[in-house]
């Protein structure tokens, strides 16, 4: 299947493939266990049941999607070595310590408390939950900060030294490795991108619901709190977005130059490429629909600003201009679609009519996978706009994988592919099965038992040995009414 | 025996205890898994996965952390094993996947719970036989030019590994069942026992299989434990284990809850410091020793502070989770 590709190709492909993947679990994850932290507090606060029902409703999709996201992050964790096996060895002084700051720190916490989280409800009272809760939320931030400074210390190396056997050695400050000149953008940033997956996720699951019956009581508190996360977190993301760019073209140049097209250098106002066609052979932009010198206005801050090209750079130091190109629009693309959304439901908001307005609910429902489209595509931007370094500047990618054979790399690379599609498809699946179930009063928990959570109303389960574990059916009132049961309470 | 208490050696410590808590704790959620086909549909079944549903996650975390752990002490170690064994890694990841999404999946779809039972063993099965076979390849020793591997991608498949591989499956089947004789009741803790005393047998005969081939495999090895005076360091190891052995087996014809289970540890414990003996100070014999592997004091005590912080913590609030599920699973829940 990959024949004629080189062990080094393959490997990039491998990682590539793995790490976007997971990527996709955490995007929604750490967003989802704020949300989940929201809705629970506010239930603790209010007592309303509504909250409690939501809270319920959406950790049992948390249960899966966070098991897809440890389950390929451990993947992800030994891939270092096994594929990247000089780069392990070169920097792993210098990234090995932030990575296991992030196992210590943050890894162990969600995994600790995540057991409370999801069974516990009835073992240990309300406000310990809670605690629990926030501990897992607390975790996936935690894990973000670590593992972004080391990528950001990728991007922008500083703070070390090199060692007389080759290896970077960590210099006088850890915080100036911690806290390289890249990280405080692409955590703000990525953090936002979080949020705003999730936020869209809630909001398209909200406007499903509210396209069905739009007087659903928890459908329209779904899809309200998703809005005011677009229309608040929308404009920031874009905001933030610029600055990180700003901050790229400080210390990637080559990157913003693949990212705006930029072939030849403008000595007086370089344009703003929208659309076109990138020729790295041609060294040009066929087809290009551009704004004259808007490209110096937004990253100067001054219409005739000269700003250098690729042709200033050595043919062997520029990333691919194609992918980084259109990743770039894909990913800003959709940043300005859910800032449109977040100001249509504004104005539903202000005319009163948030959950009347079809078109608003189906524009979100459209837009709810949006987020993890612009995060992966925001990845590859970032990513392949550093090549072909892997430590920038300092390291080549292909100076840093492991002595391995194309035929193992490549037969590990299938069985990836096979199983990641196979298994997360269906995780997938499950996930939206779940998320096809109305939302409603009595809504339970991740629970275990015979009869199993998914059920349609009316389907009897048979006789059960297990009554106390016996998950309660949708449209029966029980003691999940009358607060949190799991697990039975024996 | 040269035995400084110098940094690095603190660091081999401390990822050797990241291995072994792994090995012990997720050594019991793979041996369920493992054992899992024996179990009844149903309520067996639903309370076995039940009993480690909670903690499973915490458990696989000391794995992240003893990968984690030698990319950032022992680079050089990390980046040499791990194309060494490559297959192997692979192979481990790939059935944790499985087992790992086994624990949501069988609830959520009713209709496939056989299917997803089986990954969940299967995925089980791999990840057990793939670690044995590790800890087998690093012991036959790895092939190092420079700074890397320089072996061939099958170094690693030798009937010495396959016999460690096996031998890990076992171990780790006795895990599984001597934790489910405490945290199960009736019709179903009668059946834990019965598997938990085959389990303990070929354990024990597995182990010592493997020991002696230790002794052939390396003449090294074979001197570090029949020389003087090595041999009084030793010695205790092997005559501990036997004892350890007799009081678990003596401990599962009667009818005892939770002392398998520690004794099952302890003859795990009683591994570990035997393959301490065989290895020190190599970590990836032949040729590297943890101080060649090691990465610069810096690095060390930047992590060790981290360690020394949150391990306490760690340790306090994994042992309150494991607190609030105490008791035994049974048809009413948690007592
Ligand atoms: C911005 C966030 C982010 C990014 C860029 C990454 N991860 Fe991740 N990772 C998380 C955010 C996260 C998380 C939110 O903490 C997860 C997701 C779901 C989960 O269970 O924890 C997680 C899980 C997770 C786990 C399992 C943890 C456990 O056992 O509980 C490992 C070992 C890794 N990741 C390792 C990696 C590596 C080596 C990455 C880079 C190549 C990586 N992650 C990128
Ligand atoms: C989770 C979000 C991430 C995504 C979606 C992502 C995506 C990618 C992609 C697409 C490549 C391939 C680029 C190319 O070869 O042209 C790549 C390369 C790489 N990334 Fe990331 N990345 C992510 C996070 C990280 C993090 C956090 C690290 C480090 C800690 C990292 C380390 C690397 C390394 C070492 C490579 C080089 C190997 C290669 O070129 O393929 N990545 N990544
Ligand atoms: C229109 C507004 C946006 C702008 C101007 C923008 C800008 C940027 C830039 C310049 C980078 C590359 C930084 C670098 O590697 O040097 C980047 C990366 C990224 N973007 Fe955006 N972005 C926007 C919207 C979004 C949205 C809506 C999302 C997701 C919901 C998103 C998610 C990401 C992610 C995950 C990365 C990679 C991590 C990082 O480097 O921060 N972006 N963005």
């Amino acid at each position: 299947m990959f024949d004629g590709l080189d062990a080094l190709l393959l490997a990039r492909i491998q990682f590539a493939f793995t790490v976007s993947f997971h990527f996709i679990f955490p995007a929604f994850s750490i967003g989802l266990a704020s949300y989940l932290m929201v809705l629970e507090g506010l239930w603790l606060k209010t007592g309303k049941q509504l909250y409690l029902d939501l809270f319920k409703y959406w950790l049992k999709i948390f249960a899966i999607a966070f098991a897809m996201g440890v389950v390929s992050g451990i993947v992800m964790s030994y891939q270092f070595g096994t594929n990247w096996s000089v780069f392990s060895d070169i920097a792993g002084p210098v990234i090995g310590p932030l990575m296991a700051y992030e196992v210590l720190t943050a890894f162990f916490l969600e995994a600790g408390f995540l057991g409370v989280m999801l069974f516990g409800m009835n073992k240990v009272g309300k406000k310990l939950h809670f605690a629990a809760t926030c501990m897992v939320a607390l975790g996936t931030f935690i894990s973000a900060f670590w593992i972004l400074s080391v990528n950001s210390w990728m991007q922008t190396p500083v703070g070390h030294v090199m060692g007389e056997n080759g290896q970077f050695l960590p210099g006088e400050s850890w915080l100036a490795i911690i806290f390289n000149p890249s990280f405080p953008y692409r955590l703000v940033h990525t953090l936002m991108a979080t949020y705003l997956t999730t936020a869209f996720v809630v909001g398209a699951v909200g406007a499903w619901h509210l396209l069905r019956d739009r007087t659903n009581p928890h459908a329209r508190k779904m899809f309200s709190m998703a809005m005011w996360m677009a229309a608040i977190v929308a404009p920031l993301q874009i905001f933030a977005g610029d600055m990180h760019g700003l901050n790229t073209l400080e210390h990637q140049p080559q990157k913003v130059m693949a990212m705006e097209g930029h072939f030849q250098s403008h000595p007086d106002g370089a344009p703003l490429i929208l659309f076109g066609i990138p020729d790295s052979e041609a060294k040009t932009v066929r087809y290009a629909i551009e704004i004259p010198k808007a490209s110096s206005l937004i990253l100067k801050h001054d219409l005739n600003a000269p700003l250098a090209g690729l042709d200033t750079i050595p043919d062997d130091e520029e990333p691919p201009v194609g992918v980084v190109f259109w990743s770039f629009r894909i990913m800003v693309g959709i940043g300005f679609a859910m800032l449109g959304i977040g100001m249509w439901s504004l104005l539903g908001r202000l005319r009163k009519r948030l959950y009347d307005w079809s078109w608003l609910h189906r524009a979100a429902l459209i837009m709810g996978p949006s987020g993890f489209v612009a995060v992966i595509a925001g990845w590859i931007t970032t990513e392949v706009g550093r090549q072909p370094y892997v430590i920038y500047g300092l390291l080549r990618t292909a100076d840093a994988a492991s002595p391995l054979d194309a035929p193992a790399v490549g037969a590990s690379l299938l069985a990836f592919i096979l199983v990641y599609f196979a298994v997360f498809g269906v995780g997938t699946w499950y996930i939206l099965r779940l998320m096809s179930h109305k939302p409603h009063t009595g809504e339970t928990g991740v629970k275990r038992g015979d009869s199993g959570p998914i059920r349609t109303a009316g389907i009897t389960p048979g006789p059960t040995q297990n009554p106390g574990q016996q998950e309660t059916l949708p449209t029966e009132s029980g003691p999940m009414d009358s607060g949190p049961t799991d697990r039975g309470d024996a | 025996m040269a035995f400084a208490i110098d940094l690095t050696t603190i660091w081999a410590f401390i990822i050797a205890f990241a291995v072994f808590a792994y090995v012990v704790m997720d050594g019991f959620d793979l041996g369920i898994g493992i054992l899992f086909p024996t179990f009844k549909v149903g309520s067996e079944r639903d309370r076995a996965m039940n009993s480690i549903a909670p903690v499973w996650d915490g458990n696989e975390t000391w794995l992240v952390l003893g990968g984690g752990g030698l990319f950032a002490a022992f680079p050089l170690a990390y980046a040499v094993i791990l194309p060494a064994t490559y297959p192997l890694i692979i192979a481990m990841l790939l059935g944790l996947v499985f087992r790992g999404v086994a624990f949501e999946f069988r609830w959520r779809d009713p209709g496939h719970r056989r299917f997803w039972d089986a990954a969940f063993t299967g995925g089980s099965f791999v990840a057990a036989m793939a670690q044995g076979m590790t800890l087998g390849a690093l012991l036959q020793g790895i092939e190092v030019s420079g700074r890397s591997y320089a072996g061939s991608w099958w170094d690693w498949l030798t009937p010495y590994t396959l016999l460690t591989g096996i031998g890990t499956v076992a171990g780790y089947a006795l895990l599984g069942a001597t934790w489910l004789v405490w945290k199960l009741d009736g019709e179903s803790q009668d059946h834990a026992r019965s598997l938990a005393k085959k389990a303990a047998l070929a354990t024990f005969v597995l182990m010592g299989a493997v020991s002696l081939y230790n002794l052939v495999l390396n003449s090294e090895y074979a001197a570090r434990w029949l020389t003087e005076p090595e041999i009084y360091f030793a010695a205790p190891v092997p005559i501990l284990t036997a004892i350890v052995a007799v009081t678990l087996l003596r401990s599962l014809s009667v009818s005892r809850h939770s002392k398998p289970f520690w004794l099952a540890i302890a003859l795990f414990f009683l591994g570990m410091a035997g393959l301490g003996v065989t290895m020190w100070p190599y970590v990836v014999p032949p040729g590297i020793t943890i101080w060649d592997a090691a990465s610069p004091e810096s690095s060390q005590i930047f992590m060790l502070v981290g360690v020394a912080i949150t391990m306490p913590l760690i340790i306090g609030y994994t042992a309150w989770a494991y607190w609030v599920f105490r008791g035994k699973v049974d048809d009413t829940g948690y007592h």
